[in-house]
């Protein structure tokens, strides 16, 4: 054997020599309890040892070509084609190939009736997306499940809060601010809808449904952290940047009989990401 | 000694079962050819064993249940959560179970890897030309290949019910909630009711270990049966025509390069997973449907309809007095259509070229300046369109108002690909008029001649790449024999 074919069995040899002080490293990592870095180490160098050993394997002792070989033609030959078409002839008349089209047809629309099982809880799509779990009367809870009275909510602070009952929700979650009243310049009709400044807004944004989680005094906006929308608080929380395009619908509060904050009714529009709807 | 005894031995028993000598013979007689773009895909096939080989372990350990528990495992900070059994069992397996970060980390690497794997792979696919006639079944196989494992990937992030997956699970069901007229039951359909629901885990789990590998699997196995059947294309060179392929034996030379390669596949995965964090979903903390983490991004094969739903302006419209909400036209019209394009390539390539035959040898990716420029396009469109799904970030870096960043992004986004896919286009035609030159020889000179604007040397017209290759297309009843052609080519 020659020179250089001596010299690459040598370099192989180490190669695999590596791969056995790898493995060795490896178990001896899973033993010692380091059993992300040095097991994971001891496989990489491994499979690093085999990788080189197998390359110079290849391209040092093994023929290197170039080797040629031909093509078939990707296409039968006609008489070929036509002797395979012609075992498909019509085997039966036209009224038992409609029938099987039709039975086919309505077996395959009836397997389609059971994904309506799919749907396993609440309501069908129309009546739950356009709801959630705020009445008149229900109290406002915080994330523990404290009730809410107003002199807890101080200019500045962003409290997420719940309807009593229903901490785990997906789609009822709002935003308790405290601005100043005088600043504020709401929609027609929503005048009663706060209780000295404290106002409340679905926390879902209006465009992918992330929850809106960042408050910034003193320009009183909110911004989603998912696609960087920004509402304004005292204009109704009208979008003014980012791809949402609707308000974050407001809750209406009222200060219930005990003291604490209540709501005064559901949102009065759908939270969260838009859908097909009539609008 | 022993082991090659019962090496023949065992051979022989199977061969006088199968007779298997002549096609394992011929099939190990298979012709390679020698570039190393050629083992892309293979790099991607090597890190899908290594997905479900980890993968596998991992559903061992995994929980995939919302039911709601209290952490009790070894992570400190997490001591009596109410988390759920996914997430309490996806930091278990971290914590709690010796090897099972290391192998979770792989699996993460892998699946990166092979995501970008695929996407090189069918770059070299696209710019070379090697979809043309007679692969046009494969190009769809392997572009469904790509949409499956992007799906599979989301998927499998979004398993672990941590804070940074969830946020991107219900941007998810946002976006398809955007769809027109079957939109929400879609998304009511697959997660059982209103988000989150408690059943989205399990029937994620389904998809992610059952139904979506399973279909990877079978379109790995369709597409290579079919590049067997195909034989490989080659680059042109000397002795290279569209009725052979020049190369390697698959045995012994191409098996052992290959080796090589499923080995360093492995090497670096677990290298990776030894030594760079990822996704770590004890710092993200549980999913709770009122909080979002702050920045977060989705894995990179995401980024780009990421960035599209950041960068499009809020463009919600009526049809039939029914709101169209805005994901929609970002994060569902445009990605159809870029999918509709890749699919339907072979035959608008076909269209604009008017190039019907069939082709074994490859094109140069100089050879078509107006398909070099539509694929970089691509490239570049995705490209930046990732980089601007981490506009928060950026702005957090530059220190500068996210809205401003924003402007300059869509900016960027919207004329960076155009002017990209142009210098390339004008490089493609000056490489191709100068056959001899390489990207880092062109000299100035040479690309002011293809441009028209110096006639230092009047551009020389190439023969359309597209002339079949010198034998006649007729079926020949010889079995694919292996010739020695002796001597090395060249290129």
């Amino acid at each position: 054997m020659s020179d250089r074919g001596r010299r690459a069995e040598r370099g192989i040899a180490v190669g695999f020599a590596v791969t056995v002080l790898g493995a060795a490293l490896a178990a001896f990592g899973y033993v010692s309890g380091h059993d992300r870095l040095l097991l994971g180490l001891g496989f990489g160098l491994a499979f690093a040892g085999l990788a080189a050993g197998f390359t110079l394997w290849a391209a040092r002792l093994l023929p290197q070509g170039p080797y040629v070989e031909e093509r078939e033609p990707m296409r039968s030959p006609p008489e070929e084609r036509e002797a395979l078409e012609s075992e498909f002839g019509r085997p039966a008349g036209r009224l038992p190939r409609r029938m099987l089209t039709a039975a086919l047809g309505t077996l395959g629309l009836a397997g389609l009736f059971p994904l309506r099982s799919l749907l396993v809880h609440g309501p069908s799509p129309a009546v739950a997306l356009a709801t959630t779990a705020w009445r008149d009367g229900v109290r406002l809870v915080d994330q523990d499940g404290y009730l809410i009275r107003p002199e807890r909510v101080v200019r500045g602070t962003m409290l997420t809060v719940f309807p009593e009952g229903h901490r785990d929700t997906g789609d009822s979650m709002a935003l308790l601010l405290h601005v100043d009243p005088a600043r504020l310049d709401l929609p027609r009709g929503r005048e009663s809808w706060t209780v000295g400044g404290i106002i409340a807004y679905s926390k879902l944004c209006t465009h992918a449904g992330c929850p809106v989680g960042q408050y910034m005094r003193p320009e009183e906006r909110l911004v989603c952290p998912c696609h960087q929308s920004v509402f304004d608080v005292l204009r109704g929380a009208e979008p003014v940047f980012g791809p949402a395009a609707r308000s974050l619908p407001q809750l209406p509060l009222r200060l219930g009989p005990d003291g604490v904050l209540v709501a005064a009714g559901d949102f009065h529009e759908p939270v969260g990401a838009g859908y097909w709807r009539p609008m | 000694m022993i082991l090659r005894r019962l090496g023949r031995t065992g051979w022989r028993w199977v061969d006088g079962r199968l007779r298997a000598a002549e096609i394992t013979r011929t099939t190990l007689a298979k012709v390679f050819p020698d570039h190393w773009t050629f083992m892309l895909g293979e790099i991607a096939l090597y890190s899908f064993i290594t997905l479900v080989a980890t993968g596998v372990f991992l559903t061992f350990f995994f929980v995939p249940s919302s039911a709601e528990t209290v952490y009790g495992g070894s992570y400190a900070p997490l001591h009596g959560s109410y988390v759920s059994a996914a997430y309490a069992s996806a930091v278990e397996l971290s914590f709690d179970v010796r090897g099972g970060l290391l192998f979770r980390q792989v699996h993460h690497w892998s699946a990166l890897i092979f995501l970008g794997a695929i996407a090189a792979h069918a770059c070299r696919i696209f710019f070379t030309g090697a979809f043309r006639k007679p692969r046009e079944i494969n190009w769809l196989v392997g572009v469904t290949l790509l949409l499956t494992s992007l799906a599979n990937g989301f998927v499998g992030y979004s398993l672990l019910d941590d804070l940074l997956s969830g946020t991107g699970l219900r941007i998810g069901y946002s976006i398809a909630l955007s769809v027109p007229v079957v939109g929400s039951w879609a998304a009511f359909l697959l997660f059982g009711g209103e988000f989150p629901g408690n059943l989205i885990i399990s029937r994620l789990y389904g998809l992610h270990v059952l139904l979506l590998p399973a279909l990877i699997a079978t379109l790995i196995a369709v597409h290579m049966a079919i590049l067997i059947r195909q034989k490989h294309t080659h680059f042109p060179g000397p002795g290279r025509r569209d009725s052979n392929v020049v190369g390697s034996k698959m045995w012994p030379t191409y098996a052992f390069r290959s080796l090589a390669l499923l080995s360093g596949v492995l090497a670096v995965t677990f290298g990776l997973g030894a030594l760079a964090q990822i996704n770590p979903v004890w710092i993200w903390g549980p999913f709770k449907p009122a909080n979002a983490t702050t920045p977060g991004q989705p894995d990179f094969y995401m980024g780009w309809v990421e960035g599209m739903i950041r960068l499009f302006p809020a463009a919600e419209f009526r049809v039939f007095g029914y709101l169209v909400p805005s994901p929609f036209l970002p994060a569902v019209a445009l990605p159809l259509l870029m999918v509709l394009v890749m699919y339907a390539w072979p035959w608008l390539d076909r269209l604009v070229t008017g190039d019907r035959g069939r082709h074994h040898v490859d094109a140069r990716v100089r050879d078509r300046p107006g398909r070099t420029a539509v694929g970089v396009w691509a490239v570049a469109q995705t490209g930046l369109l990732l980089f601007a799904a981490s506009d928060d970030l950026i702005a957090r870096w530059l220190k500068a108002p996210v809205e401003d960043v924003i402007a300059v992004l869509r900016i960027v986004v919207l004329a960076g690909p155009p002017v990209i896919a142009a210098v390339a286009y004008v490089l493609a035609r000056a490489l191709r008029a100068y056959p001899e030159s390489r990207l880092t020889t062109l000299e100035p000179r040479q690309v002011g001649a293809a441009l028209g604007l110096s006639r230092a040397r009047p551009p020389r017209r190439r023969v359309r790449e597209s002339v079949v290759g010198g034998r006649p297309d007729v079926p020949s009843e010889d079995a694919p024999q292996v010739v020695d052609a002796g001597g090395r080519h060249a290129g």
